[in-house]
């Protein structure tokens, strides 16, 4: 279910590990072929991991990356898929996710396992405590704590909340959870998607230290300049089957061989052209903009004013936390409960949204973040997430719903943004997450509107994938369709947009037009 | 694919509806075996069925609330005490039926909308708001039966709801001993049935999807048309169907339709299923909270008006865990406190089951006792059951 996991092999020490045969690879995996009901999720795939080097894993969303690390680590329990697994050479038979934690795997998922109530140190040593007696040893849980958060370089207070720390942070703390169950294989499934490339640069760092000290990762990653960065060898699957293992450390990996290997053809241009051609007719305007947020008595946006031209791609960026998603969702029917000041101008006239409904009414549509938090209802089908928030298009008399209207209609958005589903009946929790992503589009483009927001829209997604929603989004602006769209990834910002706006800390600290700007004009203002 | 296969896989598909049905077949061939058929004689089938009806309503009502994370433990006694509101309309305002009845689901209405107003307004936790209904109309009950003890109702009319049947053709030499109504009234039903899931199909074809194999669907309609036949065919022995019976099918029908083929449905179902994805496409989860509240409410008032219908009174103790039992019915049924999962069909299920097994038992002369032991280890082993089918292939 998850897409992202870190996943760490304990039971050995380093100096064990080191002290081991080097030639026996840590972790190989033989001729696995796991099947889902309509799905050849994985197909005979062979993969090798050697001792003490990082190992990135990558591949087109649904290629089965996730699916090989949940076989890995006993999601998937060892009845349920043919193939064998070897682990320093000898057979692993996992039941579930405890007897592979036990050999040493531990698996940190990119919806993090924390518990955010508990402090850092409790969470920490969550299921294995230090005891003395029938009493937890806060004390000893504390130092031993110290001495992890250090080998992660993480300065925080052990006996803070999780809650209070930021998704960077958490994953750090994460980390240090599994290695305080000494572990010796860390999975890593898209840790970096919710990062920003601080915290990102900051977790390889202390991969590569892990590294230095024995310690395995496998990686997976859509940044495909992280594995450039990181990587000693890189797997590639495809369609379920691995293609090729290549080796990084001897100069025959660039971005266009991994692309190549991925989707079996190279493609030229990552951002598809488009003939710029917005007009100067204002669709939507924030004036004056402030909210607060009365639970954490804080102002979380400041002044903010911005105006929409129809017809525009217009970029928001910032660093993660600079109040992007606080801007939108206060914006898309304030769910959150801000206390709002100011105004908001649609096509001329004032207008302001009590509830998302109305502001779907009015011909916005808001793409969330968080696709499976807020954005999906995993546990239905793939047809009725697409259109739940326009079912007044398949109703029949205003109350029953064309059931093959429905059918129809949801078909019709899974050739055009090619969903990668068995079928249209599939529960959207079964899909991977980048065609989970195109359900989301899909929902919203059902409802038709005039101005879609999109707050980080190819978080976790393939660089076909990517291209495919690049070109879509293209298409909507083409048929008058104006667009704001919200991420921290500067490349596709500068590669995508008309204008962009830049947020810090709550306030709009730049506005340049694309053509004007650069990576080193952005980060200035984001960091103003 | 051959015609085994799909059979199996269809079965293995939806193992867990298939369970239940399978599940009360079973329990009725045991009772019927071991009551030597006395279990499965018209005369008490169609008593299953009345004892059945106030509790089938309220865990239909239950399905809702459970599937949008809710749960409602008030709704015993607010059926009590609104079962003595109409005793009391009828009796001491002297009202008549057509107007007590619409008057008390209003009531029923308004109280599920007070609980709304609670849980989705002030954000209390529906446990705790239901528990002080609990408490609140439990004395309510207590005080409106205070001054007279139990209340009789002397209304023929409005006791026929709970005991009386549709009235028969005068043709007494036409199939003797048969109810001619109720064999009509299910032929009808087999009927629409046919013809319904006939065109259905057609329809799909037309637009190129998927459907069943034809021998398949032949077979499936044969199996349905047969169930039909035999649950008419037994009712039409005794007295045919009861009014209790025909509303009990009446409010599954329109809950079923509401549920699973209208926008309200996929609303509450979208809310139950995500509530922040729900919000957030759209959908007010206030306004769906109060309207399964109130829906809730009314139910609650039907099953009250059902229960006094047939005792023909008001008594002070009315009510005394039905909440409970309408709980397990709906878990028994299918429905997930995890939300966004159950079905109302399900849960009615779920209610025959529970009501069989203590008539089969009382049939059996088995003690009170060992009956609550026995109904707990079923309602147990049914959410193993669910939760086991539901795992599978994740
Ligand atoms: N529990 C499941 N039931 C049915 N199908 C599944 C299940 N889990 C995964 N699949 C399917 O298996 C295939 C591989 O999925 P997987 O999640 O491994 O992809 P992925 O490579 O991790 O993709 P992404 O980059 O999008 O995360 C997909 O087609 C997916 O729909
Ligand atoms: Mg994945």
């Amino acid at each position: 279910m998850a897409v992202t996991a870190i996943t760490i092999l304990t039971r050995f020490d380093a100096q064990k590990i080191l002290g081991e045969n080097m030639s026996v690879p840590i972790l190989e995996m033989k001729n696995i072929t796991k099947q889902f009901p309509g799905v050849k999720a994985l197909d005979d795939v062979s993969f090798k991991v050697n001792r003490a080097q990082i190992h990135c894993l990558v591949g087109e969303n649904g290629a089965g990356k996730s699916t090989l690390m949940k076989v890995l680590s006993g999601v998937h329990p060892y009845s349920s898929y043919e193939g064998e697994i070897y682990l320093d050479g000898e057979l692993q038979t996992y039941r579930n996710t405890y007897d592979s934690e036990k050999a040493g795997i531990a698996v940190i998922y990119q919806e993090l396992a924390l518990v955010p109530e508990m402090m850092v140190y409790e969470n920490i040593f969550l299921g294995h405590e230090i005891r003395k007696g029938i009493n937890v040893d806060v004390n000893e849980t504390i130092k031993q704590t110290v001495a992890l958060l250090k080998k992660v370089r993480l300065e925080v207070n052990p006996s803070m909340k999780v809650k209070h720390l930021g998704i960077g942070k958490q994953q750090l703390v994460e980390i240090a959870k599994a290695l305080s169950r000494d572990a010796r294989l860390l999975v890593l499934d898209e840790p970096t998607s919710a990062l920003n490339e601080t915290d990102s640069e900051n977790l390889f760092v202390i991969l590569r230290e892990l590294k230095q000290e024995g310690v395995t990762s496998i990686l997976i990653t859509h940044k495909l300049q992280e594995v450039l960065d990181i990587a000693d060898k890189v797997t590639i699957l495809r369609d379920g089957q691995s293609v090729t293992t290549l080796d990084n450390n001897n100069g025959e990996v660039n971005e266009d061989v991994l692309i190549k290997h991925m989707v079996g053809r190279s493609i030229e241009n990552i951002y598809p052209d488009r003939e710029k051609k917005s007009k100067d007719e204002i669709i939507l305007e924030v004036r004056h903009w402030n909210a607060y947020d009365p639970r954490l008595e804080r102002q979380i946006l400041k002044d903010v004013n911005l105006k929409l031209k129809k017809g525009e791609i217009l970029g928001i960026t910032g660093l993660m936390g600079a109040g992007r998603t606080e801007l939108a969702r206060s914006i898309f029917g304030n769910t959150d409960g801000y206390r709002l000041e100011g105004e908001l101008v649609l096509n001329g006239e004032p207008i302001s949204f009590s509830s998302p409904h109305k502001a779907i009414n009015a011909g916005l549509a808001y793409v969330t973040e968080d696709r499976k938090g807020d954005g999906l209802i995993l546990i239905q089908d793939v047809k009725a997430n697409i259109t739940i928030a326009n079912l007044e298009r398949i109703l029949t008399r205003g109350l029953f719903i064309d059931a093959n209207a429905e059918i129809r209609d949801a078909r019709e958005f899974r050739d055009s943004l090619d969903i990668r589903t068995p079928s249209i009946n599939q529960l959207v929790l079964y899909l991977s997450g980048g065609n989970q992503q195109k359900v989301s589009l899909a929902k919203w483009l059902y409802v038709d509107p005039d101005i879609m927001i999109l707050d980080e829209p190819t978080r976790g997604i393939d660089v076909g994938a990517k291209y495919e929603i690049f070109t879509i989004m293209n298409q909507m602006v083409d048929q008058g369709m104006s667009i704001i769209m919200i991420s921290s990834e500067l490349p596709e910002i500068l590669g995508m947009t008309d204008r962009i706006y830049v947020i810090s800390e709550g306030r709009v600290t730049g506005e340049v037009m694309t053509q004007d700007a650069d990576q080193e004009t952005i980060m200035r203002y984001a960091t103003m | 694919m051959t015609f085994l296969q799909e059979l199996t896989q269809n079965l293995k598909r939806n193992i867990r509806e298939y369970g239940m049905y399978i599940a009360l077949f079973v329990i009725f061939l045991f009772f019927s075996v071991a009551t030597d058929g006395m279990f499965i004689s018209s005369r008490n089938i169609s008593n299953l069925f009345n004892q059945m009806g106030y509790i089938a309503v309220l865990a239909i009502g239950m399905t809702l609330v459970i599937v949008i994370r809710h749960i409602d433990l008030s709704v015993g006694f607010l059926a009590g005490f609104l079962g003595a509101v109409a005793a009391i309309a009828l009796t001491q305002w002297n009202l008549p039926v057509w107007a007590v009845i619409p008057l008390v689901l209003v009531f029923g209405i308004g109280a599920g909308l007070i609980t709304a107003l609670m849980v989705a307004k002030f954000g209390i936790p529906a446990f705790v708001a239901t528990l002080a209904g609990w408490l609140i109309y439990r004395g309510a009950l207590l005080q409106v039966t205070l001054r007279t003890g139990t209340i009789i109702i002397p209304n023929p009319a409005f006791n026929a709801i709970g005991n009386g049947y549709i009235p028969d053709l005068p043709l007494p030499n036409f199939l003797p001993g048969l109810h001619k109504v109720t064999l009509l009234i299910g032929l009808l039903a087999a009927i629409l049935m046919v013809i319904s899931s006939i065109s259905s199909r057609r329809k799909k074809i037309e637009y190129d999807f998927e459907v069943s194999s034809k021998n398949m669907f032949i077979i499936s309609l044969i199996f349905m048309v047969i169930l039909i036949g035999i649950i008419t065919y037994i009712l039409a022995g005794y007295n045919g169907l009861s009014w209790t019976a025909v509303i009990v099918l009446g409010v599954t029908l329109i809950y079923h339709f509401l549920t699973t083929q209208t926008f309200l449905g996929r609303h509450i179902y979208a809310v139950g299923g995500n509530p922040e994805a729900a919000e957030l496409s759209g959908i007010s989860v206030s306004k769906i909270t109060y309207i399964v509240f109130g829906s809730m409410g009314m139910l609650s008032a039907l099953s009250g008006m059902l229960y006094a219908s047939r005792l023909q009174s008001a008594t002070t103790t009315a009510g005394t865990l039905f909440e409970l039992d309408a709980i397990a019915a709906a878990y028994v049924g299918g429905v997930s406190s995890a939300g966004g999962v159950g079905k109302v069909t399900g849960s009615l299920i779920g209610a025959i089951v529970m009501i069989s097994l203590t008539n089969g038992m009382n049939l059996m002369g088995i003690d009170i006792s060992t009956q609550y032991i026995v109904r707990g280890a079923v309602l147990v082993a049914a959410v193993v059951f669910d939760v086991a089918t539901r795992k599978r292939g994740i």
